[in-house]
């Protein structure tokens, strides 16, 4: 029974060693580590980031590597699910610094995540890109290898706000956001801008991540007398509140959504999706000329035949991350972190994801400052629900609908 | 004024679905004092099978009811013999832990095959106006079948040959068995028609609301508050504390910031507890 019992015990061990074993950088490796929430509330968005990273991982591999001194480096991946929580972020993060000796980290998806993981890239000097995370708050602690290379939450509606104040100066806005970090601070900005403006905002509520039903909230959005309306926060919610807003007649001129009308299943809701704007970090219709990397178009194809899926803003910012890490590498000419972290610093190149800079001052080193995002709007193309740019008007790739009924 | 009218009709409105769905949860309770964690997910096993048989097989929404109901009772007879029987009279904590186990497989097949992605069944029918503020079709319509469902519920319980048995198991499970009820295969059938519950109140939300493989455990959060507004194991109790929280929501909402909603929800949940421990709507004579 003993002998038994030691013979499972040894069994047990074998395994988690094999598991455990940490896994040496080989010579000519460079090995990048982050976790993805494979499950959890945030798999949708974070799938599409995966595969943004994963598809610059294959074609730099493809090309024979990035290129240091004459000597190229394979790319290789270690990454863990997450489960979309905090807290198996830091543990995991730990992990691959010290077992999987990663030498550069992609972040996670989410900027409540991010904030997790980046205790522990800064706890051990590593440098991190962040491809998924908006807000600016890690970026003002005096983090050294944090990296943002999408805009930051301040400026997400900045563009729906001088969209909706062109089109009517005098707008009534509602603003109803999930009461999460990410959310908050992206109205707490729009807020501000909005007054600026000259707009009015008649209703600021945050109302709690789990609500399943909006209709009180729809009621009370109708009560305010806006005809505007501004907020959401990540997937179910947004749909929804899109969606009851439509079924009770809220009769809403403008309607912003965060996130979830980013995603081409928002489409699915039909008519209520029909006029509703989201801001996004890049459209496939909006092309910058790059001086690194793929084309817009050829982003955008080599996607869609690997995945058969159109390429979202997560997805072009995962690979993205990637993208200006080996922008930094290939201009150092090194792998060692702290000539990779000057070459960052001095960052200053536009790719099909946009124009890319970080801030070098102490107080937000790392926070992007140069890529912009564009409003994109629901309309119908060939009949069914599709998204089109609308604002920056530069960037267009259809008219702004105003008001959305006329959409609808 | 009107808003406040407005918003305590669409109160009560979803308060119905509410009760519907935390009904299944309370019969399971009040039948073996088992709680049932993979409730929220069979709510959204009822979502997924509606999505399914509207989009794929082009079922009419309501029409996909009674298959829901059947499909469910399979489901849940399934469930009671995977996750249930073993732990009969065992501490309540282990039937916790394995229906926990069983929603925990569940959720991970379900975000393996679907994602967390978004999933919406367009159901358009006619809604009522009252000046700006409108009520849809599809609510109302949710409510009254819930409310019927919810009847046809009390009368196989109570004029039921199959009803009363299991009216007797909940209250005295060894006098039962003594005059010959078959206990085991009643057990099975009450979690069976627990889940099926579940099944078709998930149908019926997957029609007002766009949905996740992840909605269900909001939905099993409001199934608790109601169960314990409505009485331990008291199904059309659970109904009056559906009605109820649909209600405070309603009432709430216009009054406070909506952040306020929650809270004040589970302050009522926790004072509730205290001052009648067995639930506002708990039946003098034993559970069901």
């Amino acid at each position: 029974m003993k002998r038994a019992c030691l013979k499972r015990f040894c069994l047990l061990a074998a395994a988690a060693t094999l598991f455990a074993a940490p896994a040496f950088a080989q010579d000519n490796t460079i090995t990048i580590g982050m976790t993805n929430s494979q499950t959890g509330p945030l798999n949708v968005d974070s799938l599409g980031q995966q595969r943004g990273e994963e598809m610059w991982r294959d074609e730099v591999n493809a090309a024979g590597g990035i290129k240091v001194g004459g000597k190229s480096y394979q790319v290789k991946f270690v990454s863990y699910d997450d489960q979309s929580v905090g807290g198996r972020v830091q543990q995991l993060y730990t992990r691959l610094v010290n077992q999987d000796k990663a030498q550069f980290l992609f972040s996670p998806y989410s900027s409540g995540l991010v904030a997790a993981a980046a205790v522990i890239s800064e706890q051990y000097g590593k440098i991190m890109l962040d491809g998924g995370g908006a807000e600016k708050k890690p970026f003002m602690l005096g983090n050294k290898d944090l990296f943002m290379v999408i805009t930051q939450a301040d400026y997400y509606l900045s563009g729906a706000v001088q969209a909706l104040t062109q089109k009517n100066p005098h707008a009534k806005i509602a603003m109803v956001y999930s009461d999460d970090p990410f959310s908050k601070t992206v109205l707490a900005a729009a807020k501000e801008q909005a007054q600026k403006a000259g707009l009015e905002v008649v209703m600021d509520e945050s109302y709690a991540p789990s609500t399943t039903d909006f209709g009180p909230i729809v009621n009370k959005i109708i009560s305010s007398n806006a005809d505007a309306f501004m907020g959401g926060g990540h997937y179910s919610d947004g749909a929804t509140l899109a969606r009851q807003m439509y079924e009770q007649k809220a009769n809403m001129k403008w309607v912003s959504i965060l996130v979830a009308p980013g995603d081409d299943k928002f489409g699915e809701l039909g008519a209520p999706a029909l006029g509703v704007t989201v801001p996004s970090q890049w459209e496939a219709q909006v092309s910058y000329k790059p001086d690194f990397g793929p084309t817009t178009s050829e982003f955008a194809k080599a996607f869609e035949d690997k995945y058969h899926a159109r390429a979202d803003y997560h997805a072009a910012s995962g690979y993205t991350a990637g993208a200006i890490l080996q922008h930094a590498i290939e201009h150092a000419q090194s792998i060692d972190p702290e000539k990779v972290a000057t070459a960052l610093n001095a960052t200053d190149v536009t790719t099909f994801f946009g124009h890319v800079k970080f801030s070098t001052d102490p107080g937000s080193h790392g926070l992007q400052v140069a890529h912009q995002m564009v409003l994109a709007q629901w309309q119908k193309v060939n009949g069914k629900p599709g998204r089109q740019v609308v604002w920056p008007t530069a960037a267009q790739s259809a008219a702004l609908i105003y008001p959305i009924s006329a959409s609808q | 004024m009107l808003g406040i009218i407005a918003s305590l009709i669409d109160g009560v409105l979803v308060g119905l679905v509410y009760g519907l769905a935390a009904m299944g949860l309370t019969l399971i309770w009040g039948v073996m004092d088992v709680i049932n964690l993979t409730h929220g997910t069979m709510i959204v096993a009822g979502m997924f099978a509606l999505y399914l048989l509207t989009t794929a097989l082009g079922v009419p929404p309501y029409l996909a009811l009674p298959p829901a109901l059947v499909g469910g009772f399979l489901v849940g007879v399934l469930l009671y013999w995977v996750a249930v029987h073993r732990m009969i009279g065992r501490p309540p904590l282990m039937s916790l832990l394995s229906t926990f186990a069983v929603n925990l497989v569940l959720i991970g097949i379900g975000t393996g095959v679907w994602g967390t992605a978004l999933f919406n069944v367009a159901v358009s029918l006619p809604g009522v106006s009252i000046g700006r503020y409108t009520f849809p079709g599809a609510h109302i319509l949710a409510a009254a079948l819930a409310a019927v469902i919810a009847a046809l519920l009390y009368l196989f319980l109570h004029k039921t040959r199959l009803g009363k048995a299991l009216r007797a198991v909940a209250n005295n499970r060894e006098a039962a068995e003594l005059v010959g009820i078959p206990t085991t295969r009643l057990l099975a059938i009450a979690v069976g028609c627990g889940v099926a519950l579940a099944g078709v109140s998930g149908m019926l939300i997957g029609t007002l609301f766009p949905f996740t493989v992840l909605s269900g455990d909001g939905y099993q959060l409001k199934g608790f508050i109601v169960t314990v507004l409505g009485g331990f194991g008291n199904p059309i109790g659970a109904l009056m504390g559906g009605i109820a929280l649909g209600l405070l929501e309603g009432a709430v909402t216009p009054f406070v910031p909506v952040s306020w909603t929650l809270v004040i929800e589970f302050a009522l949940f926790v004072l509730v507890l205290i001052a009648f421990p067995g639930g506002i709507f708990a039946s003098r004579r034993g559970a069901l």
